[in-house]
């Protein structure tokens, strides 16, 4: 028995070694710089290895700056644009994946595989299609100056961001959310229907709550790269206005000669991410209990 | 028996293939302009090859930086496939037999980088390689490094959708008959795995060649530029329609790579009698079984 269990352990210890080392070993790098020092003449980051050492006055400064400072904006825009963005998500992905799941009959195939091509159309070609259209003499912008509207879609504008996100991440929501409904044991709904509930009734009392954890799982799905996201918002509109956290990070880290905000921002970040899923996970559990009971 | 009334049935249709014109049609525009005959890449001056190999120095066949992130693309990817495959499919296996606390501390590890955004293993493993590991030079040994921890998850994932699938019972029949446990892996559960294995190689293959986040926190200049890179620094300057036919190109062998994985997938099924065809071919690769 124990020769079993060493060939799987053995099996799994590769992977698992690699994992260690370069995914858990930099996370604990981005505390250590994060609160770190910073060499006087060089003007670098030192990593503070040992924990008990370290040092919190530049994340407070940080933190500080998110909560009344010069970086709430970006904290602020960064959730309304996600929150927004995953509004219009749900709003054009539940009704189209509802479809698949449930009407879309002898099409279902085709359609399936046309929804899911953007999936494996690489993300900067969809944002590059966009920026061609959006630019003043694409052929977007010429369609609506027929129409009297001349707005510059690719000057720092909120609105193009929210739909650049959208159109990014719409893909990766329905198909999940298409796997959740179409598992689903529609003969409740019917049993509703047939025991006299309205369609909305049957909807909101027997297909929500058992596809809530889907959807949950779904949200979370597309909300954690969008959080991170910042190239959507460099391609399409490359202005301090629409400035998301990412950006921040990706600035911190690759341009300036502060890294150790970067790596402040990089943990910031997660520890979001971190709030969110365990909001997720806590809201599956129940709805777990509340199945079993 | 739908549960909608038929007038609302009638505009989810219409909502539908509006999406899909919503989401395919802007791409199929730039690809077209790829074949522009002027330098712009917003106003249709005729049909030419001049930006795909016609063009001297600026087509993409011929500008030699752009053949260099397509080489550049190509060889991350492929190498990326080659290390994370093996290395996954026996964390999936192991990890999928051990048991007790160890097995599950191990579970959560591959869990966790699936849902950790790019930018931040991007950001942690840069910091990390320029201050703790530094004898790994930034460029492709860099780039290589993070493709491999990033997409691990994946193939795991996928993996261990199989072997749950498979069950214990052929094994345990091997077993039975006499075999080792290292030949009942060897001679019947790995056969077994072969969809996913196919199924691996093709999601690395395309994540990789379309990673824009960690390949470009980790380059080191134009040397270690890939496809994705070269998009992004480009697409917001006055690039010719040679950038269009450098996307295109990279659509096109996402979608090459997709196809053959789907086409094997589906004969694989057919030969060894398992239901399903492409739709089932289009689940093992979109991950929409598990």
């Amino acid at each position: 028995m124990r020769q079993n269990t060493r060939i799987w352990t053995g099996l799994a210890a590769p992977g698992a070694a690699w994992l260690l080392i370069f995914f858990a070993v930099p996370f604990y790098a981005v505390a250590c710089i994060a609160f770190g020092t910073i060499d006087p003449i060089f003007r670098d980051a030192v990593p503070q290895w040992n924990p008990l050492q370290w040092d919190f006055a530049q994340a407070q400064d940080v933190l500080t700056s998110a909560v009344n400072g010069p970086l709430r904006g970006v904290f602020v825009r960064t959730f309304v644009f996600v929150f927004s963005a995953m509004a219009m998500c749900f709003l054009i992905g539940f009704p189209i994946a509802y479809f698949l799941a449930r009407h879309a009959g002898k099409r279902r195939l085709l359609l399936l595989t046309l929804i899911i091509m953007p999936f494996w159309v690489n993300y900067l070609m969809r944002m590059l299609s966009w920026v061609n259209l959006l630019s003043p003499s694409g052929l977007f912008s010429r369609f609506m100056s027929n129409f009297g509207v001349n707005y510059n879609w690719l000057d720092g504008s909120p609105i193009t961001v929210v739909l650049g996100l959208v159109y990014g991440y719409v893909p990766f929501l329905i198909l999940p959310l298409y796997a959740t409904l179409e598992r689903l044991d529609w003969r409740l709904v019917e049993a509703a229907r047939d025991l006299g509930a309205t369609s909305m009734q049957a909807f909101r009392m027997v297909t929500v709550p058992m596809a809530k954890a889907g959807v949950a799982a779904a949200a979370i799905l597309i909300a954690l790269p969008m959080f991170g996201d910042y190239y959507t918002n460099d391609l399409l509109s490359r202005s301090p206005k629409t400035e998301m956290l990412g950006n921040q990070i990706d600035y911190y880290i690759n341009n300036s000669s502060q890294p150790q905000r970067g790596a402040i921002l990089v943990l910031m970040l997660s520890v979001l991410l971190l709030i969110a899923l365990s909001w997720y996970l806590r809201s599956t559990a129940k709805i777990g209990k509340e199945q079993v009971r | 028996m739908s549960t909608l009334s038929p007038r609302r049935i009638r505009a989810l249709p219409m909502l539908a293939w509006g999406y899909v014109a919503w989401s395919l049609v802007p791409v199929l525009i730039a690809i077209a302009y790829s074949f522009n005959d002027g330098r712009s890449r917003t106003m249709w001056q005729g049909f030419s090859f001049r930006w795909w190999f016609g063009d001297p120095n600026a087509s993409v066949f011929r500008d030699e930086s752009m053949r260099q992130a397509i080489v550049n693309s190509l060889v991350l990817a492929v190498a990326t496939m080659l290390i994370v495959t093996p290395l996954g499919i026996a964390l999936a296996v192991g990890s999928h037999r051990m048991r007790g606390k160890l097995s599950s501390g191990v579970q959560g590890l591959t869990s966790i980088p699936l849902i950790t955004p790019e930018i931040v293993v991007g950001a942690a493993l840069l910091l990390t390689i320029t201050r703790l590991f530094s004898g790994i030079p930034l460029g492709f040994p860099a780039q290589l490094l993070g493709n491999v921890t990033f997409s691990i998850s994946a193939v795991v994932i996928i993996v261990r959708a199989r072997l749950v699938s498979i069950g214990s019972s052929f094994e345990e029949a091997a077993r039975d008959l006499g075999a080792t446990r290292m030949q009942a892996l060897r001679f019947v559960l790995m056969p077994m795995l072969w969809p996913s294995v196919m199924a691996s190689l093709v999601v690395v293959f395309a994540t990789v060649i379309d990673d824009f986040v960690i390949t470009s926190f980790l380059s080191a200049g134009v040397d270690s530029e890939t496809v994705p890179l070269r998009i992004y620094s480009s697409v917001r300057g006055g690039a010719t329609p040679a950038l269009n036919a450098l996307a295109t190109l990279l659509v096109a062998t996402t979608f090459g790579a997709l196809t053959i994985a789907l086409f094997a997938l589906s004969q694989w099924r057919k030969r060894h009698g398992e239901p399903g065809g492409m739709r089932a071919a289009l689940a093992d690769v979109t991950r929409m079984g598990d």
